[in-house]
C-alpha cells in the first residue's frame, strides 16, 4: 500500500484540520486507583496484585484519596471547574488484560470539566479548550508469543502480567481545536508537551511516554473551511513520544486529505499509530465499536468535592511552567535562543538548582549544556540522571571561580563524580587536582619553556604576542594541565619584556 | 445433653463454662450432617479437619485460661459465596468448581475472630439466583420438612443446615429475599441487615447495591448473637455505613413491644397469598396487639413497581459483576484447544459454565444497560427505587417497623416453577422492596400451613435500627411459641 | 419498546461472551420477551422529576490512605489460573484489539 499522494502543504492549503487530544497520564501515587498494591515500574510479574486488582470474586476497591487529590490539582492546574458531585462509572467490554472485565472510570460526572491550556507555537499562542479531566484504572499488559513479530496479529497466545492493572490513571481530553491550519501538528505537539511540563511541575506523575506513563491518542478531521461543520474522525491510538504526536496527525492529515481527494468518504475508526512506517493502520470502526454499557459504579461512594478543600488543592499549585520559564529567563539574562536550548535539554530545574546553589547562570548553563549534556548524549542516560547533582556542579563552578581549577581539571572532576569518588571537594583532594599558580613554582617551568623555545621567545619579543601561545602550551604540558594558564601567560610576557 | 437440639446462645455459654468441650459439639454436628445431608444436599462442602482443628484450638485456649471469643466452639455453616481462604469457594457454579480463594471475606474473617468454627460451605443457587436453591450446578438442596419440596432460596443450603439441625447457625446472602424467604421456607430465624451493615468485603457479587449478608438461626437470640459478630464498618467496603452495630443482643434479650407501632403495609396483604400465609400473618398481628404493640396501616403505593425495578437493577449490576468470569485468571475453561481464540474460548467457558438463570439475567441486564434502552429500564429503575425509599421513609413516620407475610407461598414441589421465572420471581414480591431501599429485614416462622408447613412473617426496619427487627422478633416469638420440627 | 427476536437474543450473547445454541437463542428470546414486557412497568411511573438512586446508603467522599497493603504472591495470583506461563496468566491468542 503506498503512502498518500497529497502532500501536507497541499491538504492544508485544501482542508481546514480539527483535532481533538486524549491523554492518559499515570499517576505516581505509592498505590493502585483502588486497592494498596505498589505502582513501580518493572516489578516481577504478578507480584504487585491483590485479589482487588487481579478481580478476584468478592474483592471490592476503595479510592485512594491521593489519586483524588492529584486529579483535583490537574484539573485546578487545567484551569477546569471542579465538579462538586463526580461520580465512577463501570465502562463493559471484555478484554484479557482487564481484570474484571470492566474498567472503573468516569463517564458522565467526571471530576474536573471546562478548562484550557495555553502553548506557544513560533511565537503565537494557541488557548487548547479542555473538555474534562477524569480518574481511571489501567489495564494489565500482555506478551504476545509465537508469532514473529511480536505484535498481537500472528501470534500463537499471550501472556498477561497484571501489575499495572489498577494504576490510577487521569484521562485529560482537550475541546475541538481549530483554527490551527498547517500548525496544526505542531501545536498538537506543543499541547502535550506543555502538559507533559504542567504534570511534571504538578509532581504527579513521572509522565515517561517511553514507559507509557504518558499515552496520547489524536483524534483528526478535515473539513472544507473553517466555516463548514466537522468532518468525520479517525482515533489514532498508540502515539507515544512527542515526535509521533506531531508525524501521526501530520500523516494523518495527508491520508484524510488523500482519500477526499480521491472523492472518498472518512470512516470513522480507531486507528494505529506505526513508528518504523511512521503510517497508521485502520483498527475497530464506528459500527464494530463496543457499547459499554456504562453506569454508576455501585461499589464506590461519590466524591462529593468541598469548596474548602478545592481552594486548600488550590494553594498547593506550582507556579505555571510558561510563567516559570520567562521569570527564570529573565533573571538569568539569557536569551530566548539560549533559554529554547534550555528547555530542550530538560535542564530548567537543573539550572535553577545549580544556581541556587551558589553558581552562575552562564556557569551551570556552560556545564549542564556543554560537557554533561555530551556525556547524557553518549550514555543514553537522561541529565538528571547522570549522577552528578546541582550541588555538584556549583561546587565546580565555585572551585574555577576561585582560581583553584581550571576547565580541564574540572572535567576530571566530573569524571571522578560520575565514577563514584565522592563529592567535587573529596575528588580534588584524591586525584590531587590543585592548579599551580604559585609563582615560585611556576618560574621555573617558565624559564625552561624560554630555553627551549628560542625562536618563539624572538618572536614575541619582537612583537608577535599572540605566539605566546605556543610557550603557554609548552608550561601547561610540563605542569600537566595543573597551572593557571592566565598566570603562565602574564609570567612569560613580564619575563620576555612584553606589555600583555 | 444433645447438642443438635440446644442453642448457639447455650452452646457458647457451655463451651465457655467448660460443661462440654467445642470438640464434642462440633463432632456432633459433623455426624449429624453425615447422616442427613446425603438426603438433603445442603452442603457444597464439610470441612472436617478444619472444624475439628478450629475447635481443638478453642478447648485449648479455655484450658490456657485464654479469653474466649462471643461465638467460641460454635458452628457455623458458610453460604458459599462468601470466601473461605483455603476452602473452595463455588458459587454453586461450574465456572468456579475448584477454585480456593486465597484469602478471606470480612464476614469470614469476623467469624473467625469470635472464635466460630466455620463447619462448612452450603448449597445455593447459582450466584445466588433463585428462589429454589434448584439452579445450584450440584443439584437442589432438599426442605427437611417435605424433601419433595424446595427449601426455598438462594440460601436454601444454609437454611435447610440450621433447619435440619446440621449446623446450630449459618450464614446466607439476601439480594431480594434470598435469606428471608428460605427462612420461610424452613421454619427458622433469617435477618437481612441494613445494607452497609455488614461488609460485601469477599462476597461475591450478585447485584452490589443489592447484597447483604445476614444470619439463620432457630431463635431469634440465637441470629442475634451471630449478626452481632458478622456485622460493623469494613475500610475495605467502600459502602459499608461507619457507625456502630446496632444493639442487636440486647434487643432480642427485651422483646418488649409495649407502644411500639407495627405497620401494616396495605399493598402486601391481600391477593396472591395463599390463604394460611394471610390467616397466620391476622394471627400474629393479633398476638402482637395483645403483647401491647399498636397495629397501624401504611401504604407504600410504589411497592408494586417494586419487582419490575428489582429484575431490571439486579441483572444490569449481576451483567457487569459476572463479566470476571471468563477462564483467565480463576475457573473454568473450556475449549481452549490451541487454535481458538480468547474470545471463543471466553464465551464456550461462559456458555458451559452458567446455568439458565444466570445466562437469562446476564443477558437481561446486558439489555437493559444497552445504548438507547438505558434511561427507559435502569434509569427508570433506579428511579422507581428512590420511590419505593420514600415509602418507607413515610411509612417510617408512623410505624416503627412494617410487617409482611415473607413470601406468598409456603415451599412447592422441586420442579414446579423451574423453567417458569415469572412465577419464580413473584416469590420474592414481598421481600424485595427492603432491599431496593436498603433497609433491614427479618423473617420468623409463625405457623404451619394446611399441609404441615412452616409459614413465615416479615419484619422491616428503618436503616441502621436492626435491633427493632430484634425487639418485635423476640416478642413474636415468644407469643407465637413455636415448637414445631421438621 | 420492541420484541426481542433471535437475532436481538445473539447479539446480546455476543455483548455477554455467551456462545449459546440454536435451541437456546429461541427459547431465550420468548423468555426475555416475557421478562421484559413484565419488567415494563417501570415505566408507568411518572418519575421525571425523581432522581435516580445507585446506592441505598447516601455517603460519600469514601477513600483509602496511599499506603502500601500487602498482597498476593505470584504464587498465590496465579494458584486459580487454568493456564500459567513464566508467571504470567497464559490465554488463547487474541484477536480483538482495544
Amino acid at each position: 500500500m503506498g503512502g498518500p499522494t497529497v502532500t501536507f502543504e497541499q491538504a492544508v492549503a485544501k482542508y481546514d484540520p480539527v483535532l481533538g487530544l486524549e491523554v492518559h497520564v499515570e499517576l505516581n501515587t505509592e498505590t493502585k486507583m483502588f486497592c494498596g498494591c505498589p505502582t513501580t515500574f518493572g516489578g516481577a510479574p504478578n507480584s504487585q496484585v491483590c485479589p482487588v486488582c487481579l478481580g478476584l470474586p468478592g474483592s471490592l476497591p476503595v479510592v485512594n484519596a491521593d489519586a483524588v487529590a492529584s486529579a483535583m490539582r490537574i484539573g485546578l492546574a487545567l484551569n477546569c471547574r471542579i465538579a462538586p458531585w463526580s461520580r465512577f462509572a463501570r465502562k463493559n467490554y471484555f478484554y484479557p488484560d482487564m481484570p474484571k472485565n470492566y474498567q472503573i472510570s468516569q463517564y458522565d460526572e467526571p471530576i474536573a470539566v471546562d478548562g484550557y491550556l495555553d502553548v506557544d507555537v513560533e511565537g503565537e499562542t494557541y488557548r487548547i479548550g479542555i473538555e474534562r479531566a477524569h480518574m481511571e484504572e489501567d489495564t494489565g499488559k500482555s506478551l504476545h508469543m509465537g508469532g514473529s513479530t511480536g505484535r498481537i496479529h500472528g501470534a500463537d497466545y499471550s501472556l498477561v502480567d497484571y501489575n499495572r492493572a489498577g494504576i490510577p490513571l487521569i484521562e485529560i481530553v482537550t475541546k475541538p481545536i481549530t483554527g490551527t491550519g498547517d500548525k496544526a501538528p505542531e501545536v498538537a505537539r506543543a499541547y502535550v508537551t506543555a502538559l507533559r511540563d504542567l504534570l511534571r511541575a504538578l509532581q504527579v506523575s513521572d509522565v515517561r511516554m517511553e514507559q507509557g506513563s504518558l499515552r496520547c491518542d489524536a483524534n483528526v478531521s478535515l473539513r472544507p473551511s473553517p466555516e463548514a461543520v466537522f468532518g468525520t474522525r479517525t482515533e489514532t491510538k498508540n502515539v507515544n513520544s512527542l515526535r509521533s504526536v506531531e508525524r501521526a496527525v501530520r500523516y494523518e492529515i495527508e491520508r484524510q486529505a488523500d482519500v477526499l481527494s480521491a472523492g472518498g468518504v472518512i470512516v470513522q475508526e480507531t486507528r494505529h499509530w506505526h513508528e518504523d512506517t511512521g503510517r497508521t493502520t485502520a483498527g475497530r470502526t464506528k459500527e464494530e465499536a463496543e457499547d459499554y454499557r456504562y453506569f454508576p459504579e455501585p461499589d464506590l461512594a461519590p466524591v462529593a468535592a468541598s469548596e474548602e478543600w478545592v481552594e486548600q488543592l488550590r494553594a498547593t499549585l506550582p507556579e505555571p511552567p510558561a510563567q516559570r520559564r520567562a521569570r527564570l529567563q529573565q533573571d538569568w539574562g539569557f536569551t530566548d535562543l539560549e533559554m529554547r536550548d534550555v528547555v530542550n535539554a530538560e535542564a530548567v530545574d537543573l539550572i535553577e538548582q545549580t544556581v541556587a546553589a551558589g553558581a552562575s547562570a552562564a556557569g551551570a548553563k556552560k556545564w549542564w549544556l556543554g560537557e554533561l549534556a555530551r556525556r547524557s548524549n553518549d550514555s543514553g542516560v537522561a541529565l538528571a540522571d547522570l549522577g552528578i547533582d546541582p550541588d555538584g556542579v556549583a561546587r565546580i563552578e565555585t572551585l574555577i571561580a576561585q582560581g583553584s581549577l581550571n576547565d580541564k581539571m574540572a572535567r576530571q572532576v566530573i569524571d571522578g563524580i560520575l565514577a563514584g569518588e565522592g563529592t567535587a571537594d573529596e575528588v580534588v583532594a584524591s586525584r590531587g587536582l590543585v592548579l599551580v599558580s604559585d609563582d615560585g613554582a611556576l618560574t621555573a617551568a617558565v624559564d625552561e619553556a624560554i630555553a627551549a623555545n628560542p625562536d618563539v621567545a624572538d618572536k614575541v619579543r619582537g612583537g608577535k604576542v599572540a605566539a605566546v601561545g605556543a610557550l603557554v602550551g609548552a608550561v601547561m604540558k610540563a605542569t600537566r594541565g595543573q597551572a593557571d594558564a592566565g598566570r603562565v601567560r602574564e609570567l612569560l610576557l613580564e619575563k620576555l619584556g612584553v606589555e600583555g | 445433653m444433645t447438642f443438635t437440639s440446644t442453642t448457639a446462645v447455650d452452646l457458647a455459654a457451655g463451651i465457655a463454662a467448660g460443661d462440654f468441650s467445642a470438640r464434642e459439639v462440633t463432632t456432633a454436628f459433623l455426624d449429624r450432617i453425615a447422616e442427613t445431608d446425603g438426603e438433603l444436599n445442603a452442603f457444597l462442602a464439610v470441612d472436617t479437619p478444619g472444624a475439628l482443628a478450629t475447635a481443638d484450638a478453642v478447648d485449648a485456649a479455655r484450658a490456657a485460661g485464654e479469653p474466649l471469643g462471643p461465638l467460641a466452639g460454635v458452628p457455623v455453616a458458610v453460604k458459599d459465596v462468601i470466601t473461605t481462604e483455603g476452602l473452595a469457594t463455588t458459587c454453586g457454579s461450574r465456572i468456579l468448581e475448584g477454585w480456593v480463594p486465597p484469602y478471606d471475606a470480612t464476614v469470614t474473617a469476623n467469624l473467625r475472630r469470635a472464635g466460630a468454627v466455620i463447619i462448612g460451605k452450603t448449597n445455593m443457587d447459582e450466584f445466588a439466583m433463585g428462589s429454589s436453591t434448584e439452579n445450584s450446578a450440584f443439584g437442589p438442596a432438599r426442605n427437611p420438612w417435605d424433601t419433595n419440596l424446595i427449601p426455598g432460596g438462594s440460601s436454601g443450603g444454609s437454611a435447610v443446615a440450621v433447619a435440619a439441625r446440621q449446623s446450630p447457625l449459618s450464614i446466607g446472602t439476601d439480594t431480594g429475599g434470598s435469606i428471608r424467604q428460605p427462612a420461610a421456607m424452613t421454619g427458622v430465624v433469617g435477618v437481612k441487615p441494613t445494607y452497609g451493615g455488614v461488609s460485601r468485603y469477599g462476597l461475591v457479587a450478585l447485584a452490589s447495591s443489592l447484597d447483604q449478608a445476614g444470619p439463620f438461626a432457630t431463635t431469634v437470640a440465637d441470629a442475634a448473637a451471630l449478626h452481632a459478630v458478622m456485622a460493623g464498618h469494613d475500610p475495605k467496603d467502600s459502602t459499608s455505613i461507619d457507625a456502630p452495630v446496632p444493639p442487636v443482643v440486647a434487643a432480642a434479650a427485651n422483646g418488649d413491644v409495649t407502644g411500639m407501632r407495627i405497620g401494616v403495609v396495605k399493598q402486601l396483604t391481600g391477593e396472591g397469598f395463599q390463604r394460611e400465609v394471610r390467616e397466620h400473618f391476622q394471627k400474629s398481628l393479633d398476638l402482637l396487639a395483645a403483647a401491647g404493640a399498636e397495629i397501624v396501616e401504611v401504604s407504600c403505593p410504589h411497592f408494586e413497581y417494586a419487582l419490575a425495578a428489582y429484575y431490571l437493577i439486579l441483572p444490569s449490576e449481576c451483567s457487569s459483576n459476572l463479566a470476571k468470569f471468563d477462564a483467565i485468571r480463576y475457573g473454568l475453561r473450556v475449549g481452549d484447544d490451541g487454535e481458538r481464540s480468547v474470545e471463543q474460548v471466553m464465551a464456550m467457558t461462559r456458555e458451559a459454565g452458567f446455568g439458565p438463570e444466570v445466562k437469562r439475567r446476564i443477558m437481561l441486564g446486558t439489555y437493559a444497560l444497552s445504548s438507547g434502552y438505558y434511561d427507559a429500564y435502569y434509569g427508570q429503575a433506579q428511579k422507581v427505587r428512590t420511590l419505593i425509599a420514600r415509602d418507607f421513609a413515610q411509612a417510617f413516620e408512623v410505624a416503627d417497623v412494617l410487617a409482611t407475610p415473607t413470601a406468598p407461598t409456603t415451599a412447592f414441589p422441586i420442579g414446579e416453577k423451574v423453567d417458569d421465572p415469572l412465577s419464580m420471581y413473584l416469590q420474592d414480591i414481598a421481600t424485595i422492596p427492603a432491599n431496593l431501599a436498603g433497609v433491614p429485614g427479618m423473617s420468623l416462622p409463625v405457623g404451619l400451613d394446611d399441609k404441615g408447613l412452616p409459614v413465615g412473617l416479615q419484619f422491616m426496619a428503618p436503616a441502621m435500627a436492626d435491633d427493632r427487627l430484634y425487639t418485635t422478633g423476640a416478642a413474636l416469638e415468644a407469643a407465637v411459641g413455636w415448637e414445631a420440627r421438621p | 419498546m420492541p420484541a426481542i427476536s433471535r437475532d436481538d437474543v445473539a447479539h446480546l450473547a455476543r455483548l455477554a461472551r455467551l456462545e449459546l445454541t440454536d435451541d437456546e437463542l429461541g427459547h431465550y428470546a420468548e423468555q426475555l420477551d416475557v421478562i421484559l414486557g413484565a419488567v415494563q412497568r417501570v415505566s408507568e411511573v411518572a418519575a421525571d422529576d425523581v432522581e435516580p438512586m445507585s446506592h441505598p446508603v447516601a455517603i460519600s467522599n469514601v477513600f483509602r490512605p496511599d499506603r502500601l497493603i500487602p498482597g498476593l504472591t505470584p504464587e498465590q495470583a496465579l494458584s486459580g489460573a487454568p493456564a500459567v506461563e513464566d508467571e504470567r496468566f497464559r490465554v488463547p491468542r487474541i484477536l480483538d484489539e482495544e
